[in-house]
């Protein structure tokens, strides 16, 4: 009876206003959905909107009803599903500290180098590297790195845009 | 715009619309100086506001500065702030104009949360104005301070903390347009107290046009045509209507009775929806739902079509949606897109207002020549389901039944304009399967949230409304204590309203939940002491009536509705009578309990952890 979990990403124009986040993230708290990440900034300083970028899981009933309860928020302008209505790039940026010496510090940087991660902060006992890619990609580095001495993850979550020429 | 009627200010003029911009306009009038307390008032003012229900302290003391300097607002002072927000709401429910509140902040603004999620749930239209601690003590745990956008985020359509007296009367005005257009619903606005001293520009009703709120209203045509080719085609439909009905006003009940009798489709209602449809049609198949009739829920059942108009397939609707009317074809109508494919998937969705789109279906029903159906085999089954008689009762000669003292309250109250309000429990649903409503906003009661206590102040907003009207909340003994209190106002105000208490010592709902569910083992669902009630209402200094057997019961509700004064009413009855027919929990509508007798219909497991 239960239909498969999909995930799917979810964009929200919103108005830049006082607590608009928190009627975003309540809405998902208080009705039982996932947020796996989220991700906001003022888009537009003129316009006064910003965008938020919701990565969720659910079966596509609650998915639905997710984005049915989004748009009834208030402040919200528009909301547009990424997974479903229209063909999106996703992307996401971490930094990736990775603390140790001798052959794992040479094999995290070449590592680091075939994921086109540069290093943006750098010891002779440690690296910061900034990765931007798919979450997959990111997950796989840092799947990699944990063998030679990760320290500490930093993630935005996903920011999408659509592809072509037309805007959300 | 407004799909609640009304309210007579015009929240968006036509050219104010279709100007280019998204900030303020001032039309006509130049902006005027005043002070953030006067504009509160001049804003209600200009809202048509007549009545407020509210209470004092300290960070609304501004406005209630303003209030006293002004004529033409009522405020009517409540003893709770809970009992304000009913008050409102019962006031709303009843005259289609939204209902408003003044309380103070901290404890005033928590003791009103009650209320406010109780009209979420039943998209009541209310204005919540609260103060709010200075706005250089916000944060600071300053006294009576909390969180009020906070707290009410998830129980309004919208709220609004207001840091700048420049913003102070559009957001009011955004705050009536919100409230009461659309899917009604509480907002709240929280007014720091330096905001309401501070001097600012006041703009009127008709220069606010606000950013992104654009509810649809209209109907797609082309699906309202679909809807008629399903409905011309269907031999065993059923109007599944609902509070959407209500809300969208006096002119959508009247275009549902055009729309049943060009059809003659059954007509079936929520808790929400009584009065829409006249319970004396032919047509009328009664309440459906967890304590519907048996025909209404059989045809639930049974039916191939089902027109859903303003309602939300809510769980005491549906009983196990697994089970829910398998065999049909759905209609949803509803002003809220959020509620298509929430809880039951349909056919065929309709976002609009419930008045519109009734008179597109009226309309293209008739210009389109669209031929009724043959509904003799239906009907013939409708009324083979409605011979069972499921309403019925065994009397008693001793003992008062509750059903039967609703009957005679029916039945004594005929010829005058009644509103009835109730509390929530076993009185509220006898209430709603026999007290035969005819007309809208005639029924006030608390459907989705269930809030016991929230009659008795409701029908002091009511009153307030309708000073002539028979205004009756039909209670329980224990919902009636949650918000007792209001008796006081009633009589600082001369409200005759009157409070009728079906006292079986129970709270009568959890009892018979806890006999079908729990082994009847009645945990604290027992009230061992109760007031007297006769004598309190003396205390309050209202009256006291007391009826204890079925012989002196018509002559004390006569005495209840003839006395001009607040009645409470002591109608003490057999405490052992259960409210049916039932859907047990997690079954379907062909499983309904009728009577005691049959109550060994076992309750499932997964039925056991449903509410």
């Amino acid at each position: 009876m239960q239909k498969p979990v999909e995930r799917h990403t979810i964009a929200v124009l919103v108005d830049n206003e006082a607590g608009v986040l928190a009627r975003v993230v309540g809405l998902f708290s208080g009705r039982g959905y996932n947020i796996e990440s989220l991700t906001v900034a003022e888009v537009d300083h003129a316009a006064h909107t910003s965008r938020v970028t919701i990565v969720t899981s659910g079966t596509p009933e609650v998915i639905e009803q997710i984005e049915a309860q989004l748009r009834r928020l208030v402040p919200v302008h528009r909301v547009v599903n990424w997974t479903l209505e229209k063909p999106g790039i996703e992307r996401e940026l971490a930094l990736v500290k990775v603390a140790g010496t001798g052959e794992k510090r040479v094999e995290a940087l070449r590592i680091a180098d075939t994921f086109r991660a540069r290093p943006i902060d750098t010891t002779h006992t440690s690296f910061v590297f900034e990765i931007t890619g798919s979450p997959a990609k990111i997950d796989n580095f840092v799947d990699l790195m944990r063998p030679l001495g990760l320290a500490d993850v930093s993630r935005t979550g996903v920011a999408a845009i659509s592809r072509g020429p037309e805007a959300m | 715009m407004a799909a609640f009627r009304g309210g007579d200010a015009p929240f968006c003029l036509g050219e104010a619309m279709d100007k280019d911009t998204n900030e303020l306009m001032t039309l006509g009038t130049m902006a005027e100086e005043m002070s953030g307390a006067e504009m509160v008032i001049r804003a209600l003012k200009d809202q048509g506001v007549t009545h407020i229900f509210g209470y004092p302290g300290g960070a609304v003391l501004p406005i209630y500065d303003a209030l006293f300097q002004s004529e033409g607002i009522v405020h009517v002072l409540v003893r709770h702030e809970q009992g304000a927000v009913h008050a409102a709401e019962g006031y709303a429910r009843s005259t289609g104009k939204p209902g408003v509140v003044l309380v103070t902040s901290g404890p005033g603004a928590t003791n009103a949360v009650t209320g406010i999620a109780d009209a979420l749930m039943d998209s009541i239209p209310l204005v919540v104005l609260t103060g709010q601690v200075a706005t250089h003590l916000i944060g600071n745990d300053a006294f009576q301070e909390c969180d009020t956008v906070g707290i009410t985020r998830p129980c309004t359509k919208h709220n609004w903390l207001v840091k700048d007296v420049n913003d102070l009367a559009r957001v009011l005005h955004e705050a009536f347009q919100i409230a009461s257009t659309g899917r009604p619903g509480p907002v709240v606005v929280d007014i720091p107290k330096d905001v309401q001293f501070r001097q600012g520009r006041y703009v009127g009703p008709a220069s606010v046009r606000h950013r992104t709120y654009r509810p649809k209203t209209e109907p797609d045509l082309a699906g309202i045509v679909k809807a008629l080719d399903m409905m011309e085609r269907a031999k065993k439909p059923l109007l599944y209507t609902g509070g959407g009905i209500v809300n969208a006003g006096p002119e959508a009940s009247r275009l549902l009775r055009e729309l049943a009798a060009l059809t003659g489709f059954p007509v079936t209602s929520t808790l929400m929806g009584l009065g829409a449809f006249p319970a004396s049609s032919p047509q009328w198949l009664g309440l459906c739902g967890m304590h519907g009739t048996y025909e209404a829920n059989k045809a639930m059942h049974d039916c191939d079509l089902m027109v859903c108009l303003g309602a939300r397939f809510d769980d005491r609707v549906t009983g196990a949606v697994d089970k829910f009317s398998p065999g049909s074809k759905k209609i949803h109508l509803d002003i809220d897109p959020s509620q298509i494919n929430k809880n039951i998937r349909v056919d065929l969705p309709i976002i609009a207002d419930a008045a519109k789109a009734l008179k597109e279906m009226v309309h293209f029903w008739k210009s389109q020549r669209r031929k009724r159906a043959l509904l003799g085999d239906w009907w013939a089954e409708i009324e083979g389901w409605r011979a069972k008689d499921s309403l019925a009762f065994r009397n008693c000669d001793t003992l008062i039944k509750p059903q039967h003292a609703v009957d005679r309250l029916f039945a004594l109250t005929r010829g005058r304009d009644v509103y009835v309000t109730t509390e929530v429990g076993q009185h509220q649903m006898w209430a709603a399967q026999r007290f035969r409503f005819e007309e809208p906003n005639r029924w006030m009661t608390s459907g989705g949230l269930g809030t016991m206590g929230y009659g008795l102040p409701a029908a002091l907003g009511v009153q307030i409304a309708h000073p002539d009207a028979l205004v009756i909340d039909i209670a329980g003994e224990a919902s009636v204590q949650m918000t007792m209190q209001e008796m006081s106002t009633a009589v600082q105000y001369g409200l005759p309203v009157k409070i009728f208490i079906l006292n079986n010592r129970y709270m009568g709902m959890v009892r018979q939940w806890q006999q079908l569910l729990h082994g009847g083992r009645y945990s604290h669902s027992y009230s061992e002491a109760l007031p007297d009630f006769v004598k309190l209402a003396d205390a309050f200094g209202c009256v006291g009536l007391r009826a204890e057997t079925p012989a002196e019961l018509d002559a004390k509700i006569v005495e209840m509705i003839e006395v001009p004064r607040p009645v409470l009413f002591d109608c003490r009855v057999d405490p052992d009578e259960n409210c049916y027919p039932m859907i047990p929990s997690g079954a379907a509508h062909d499983q309904m309990i009728l009577s005691d007798a049959e109550d060994t219909a076992p309750v499932s497991e997964a039925g056991k952890i449903l509410v």
